[in-house]
């Protein structure tokens, strides 16, 4: 499914070859890209059902995963009436996802002002945030601050931590992605006479986002992940469920393996939204050819 | 011309410009009268584009004044609004937007500055691709378009904002023989309608036919102006007579 986002780019390189009057391929390119996708599905499918088999050749205990799967998915609150499992994960992780995205944004100007204090801001936060562990900063933040009369919730400290910690690799991320954009763009635009927040937003910014989504959803998938550290303040995530319910059952192979495939899961959605991102902002520089590709839904 | 006559669009008057302290412009001064066809010429590295990024304030000067159509470019972003409105420019590398189509490339000036309603600046839009030949491409993006045909959609993109004068910096620079005589085309048949323009070029058949008046620059300064007869034909510097030398011995491109 992954795999799915190189696809296109092969058939568009193909047609572009065709329309700029160079040589045909030895096959039609439609038919060399559809061969292609065949081929990956098909090795995907091959690969699942080995996985598949290897789990039944465990003889693990389907019953009991599947008695504690809506726990895990947080389908069920928690006892005190509160989000668990998955639901919990993914909430995090948005939340984390939306401020860590807003800092970012901020750091990265701030890194390609003029301004040296705001430079100077931008910087010491993206060095202090990058050069500490995201464990050593949750555990700051929910354990050491109330030392000095801070004291914040697991679920606001686990927040502040993983947008702090990601906002500052995603600052680079997006500074990467702005400097990228060829400096014409912005005299073209300015020669328009576009006023500068036109041309940030109308013709820098989108070719940036182009060049910032691989790596900003690298980043979002890996902080889904990490969003397990706020288990150490107490809440009820995915991957702290699976490892209560497998200590307490001694079902460790299946509450860690159903824990580790919803991850996986989570994950899959996230390249999924990534490769329409793709698209969407690879208009025209991922040149599509004149007589335009057909269909290409995986 | 008389002096008396219409005021300049455009008026250099000391204008000097330095990178560090490395001086690029050194006291140039000339008006360019409305419908004139001033083209600049000289050796790479002589400040030809520096200049005319001066005139339309993508280059900021150090001293001296440049005024278009009667506003003078001053660090104000309000008067750069304004000369950047009147001025369309055309650069080498194109420098169209790669993620818009050619229609939205052309449109998106007129709607944002000046507040057309987007029918209308498609309209406008689609006249002048037609006038460059390129109205069947509307829809299509610059990467699927040639060389050629990209500069083509840089100088409709520029016209759609209806400028009092258009910049040419080296705009067959980057083309082959054949999009260099399509582009060329483009610029005459613009140069009979009336436009004013500034044209930085190598291409010395073009500069001949084309211009009334050619500027010679040679280290930031202009070394001799004259009509094209003069500069081609009688050059008095020995600077000119050898960069014309080099330039027709080199260039068969200048034939066309």
């Amino acid at each position: 499914m992954a795999l799915d986002a190189r696809i296109p780019a092969r058939e568009d390189a193909a047609s572009r070859l065709l329309d700029k009057g160079m040589q045909p391929q030895s096959t039609a390119p439609g038919q060399t890209a559809e061969h292609f996708r065949q081929k990956v599905w098909l090795t995907w499918a091959l690969l699942c059902a080995l996985l598949g088999a290897g789990f039944y050749e465990l003889h693990l205990d389907f019953g009991y995963v599947g008695q504690k799967l809506p726990f895990l998915l947080g389908i069920r609150l928690s006892p005190d009436g509160f989000i668990q499992g998955a639901v919990l994960t993914v909430f995090v992780t948005g939340c984390s996802m939306i401020c860590a995205w807003m800092i970012a944004v901020l750091t990265a100007l701030g890194r390609l002002s003029r301004n040296p204090v705001a430079f100077a801001i931008a910087t010491f936060y993206a060095s202090l945030f990058r050069g500490t562990p995201l464990m050593v900063q949750v555990l700051i933040i929910y354990l050491a601050l109330p030392q000095v009369g801070v004291v914040l919730g697991g679920l606001t400290s686990g927040l502040i931590a993983l947008s702090l910690n990601y906002g500052a690799y995603l600052a680079e991320t997006i500074r990467s992605g702005l400097m990228a954009v060829p400096a014409g763009q912005r005299e073209a635009a300015m020669a328009l006479g576009l006023p500068r927040w036109v041309a940030s937003w109308k013709i820098i910014a989108p070719q940036a986002l182009r060049l910032i989504i691989p790596p900003a959803c690298s980043l979002f998938v890996s902080m889904l992940k990490d969003s397990s550290l706020v288990s150490l303040m107490g809440l009820w995530e995915l991957n702290f469920l699976a490892q209560s319910y497998a200590r307490s059952s001694y079902h460790y192979m299946e509450m860690l393996l159903a824990a580790a495939l919803i991850y996986w899961g989570l994950s899959i959605v996230f390249e999924l939204v990534q490769v329409r991102l793709e698209r969407r902002f690879g208009r025209g520089v991922v040149a599509r050819g004149r007589h335009a590709a057909g269909p290409r839904n995986g | 011309m008389e002096r008396s006559s219409p005021p300049p669009l455009i008026c250099l008057t000391q204008l000097n410009k330095w990178y560090g302290s490395l001086q690029v412009l050194r006291n140039i001064s000339f008006d360019v009268m409305p419908h004139e066809r001033l083209i600049i010429c000289g050796a790479s590295g002589s400040g030809k584009t520096t200049l005319l990024r001066c005139i339309n304030g993508l280059e900021p000067h150090q001293s001296g004044r440049v005024v278009v159509d009667g506003t003078e470019l001053t660090d104000a972003p309000k008067t750069l609004e304004i000369v950047r409105r009147e001025v369309g420019m055309v650069f080498q590398s194109f420098n169209l937007f790669p993620h818009l189509t050619v229609m939205e490339n052309c449109s998106l000036a007129p709607i944002w500055v000046r507040k057309l309603p987007p029918d209308e600046a498609q309209a406008t839009a689609l006249s002048y691709l037609d006038r460059v030949h390129l109205a069947a491409h509307a829809h299509h993006y610059p990467s699927e378009l040639s060389g050629g045909e990209q500069q083509r959609v840089a100088i409709a993109r520029a016209l759609c904002m209806s400028p009092k004068v258009m910049l040419f910096d080296e705009p067959t620079s980057a083309l082959d023989p054949v999009m260099i005589k399509e582009v060329l085309e483009i610029i005459t048949e613009l140069a009979q309608t009336g436009m004013t323009m500034i044209c930085v070029t190598h291409e010395m058949g073009f500069a001949r036919r084309l211009a009334d008046r050619v500027l010679f620059m040679d280290r930031g300064e202009i070394v001799e102006q004259g009509t094209p007869d003069e500069i081609f034909q009688h050059p008095k510097s020995e600077l000119l007579a050898t960069f014309l030398s080099r330039i027709l011995h080199g260039a068969s491109a200048a034939a066309i």
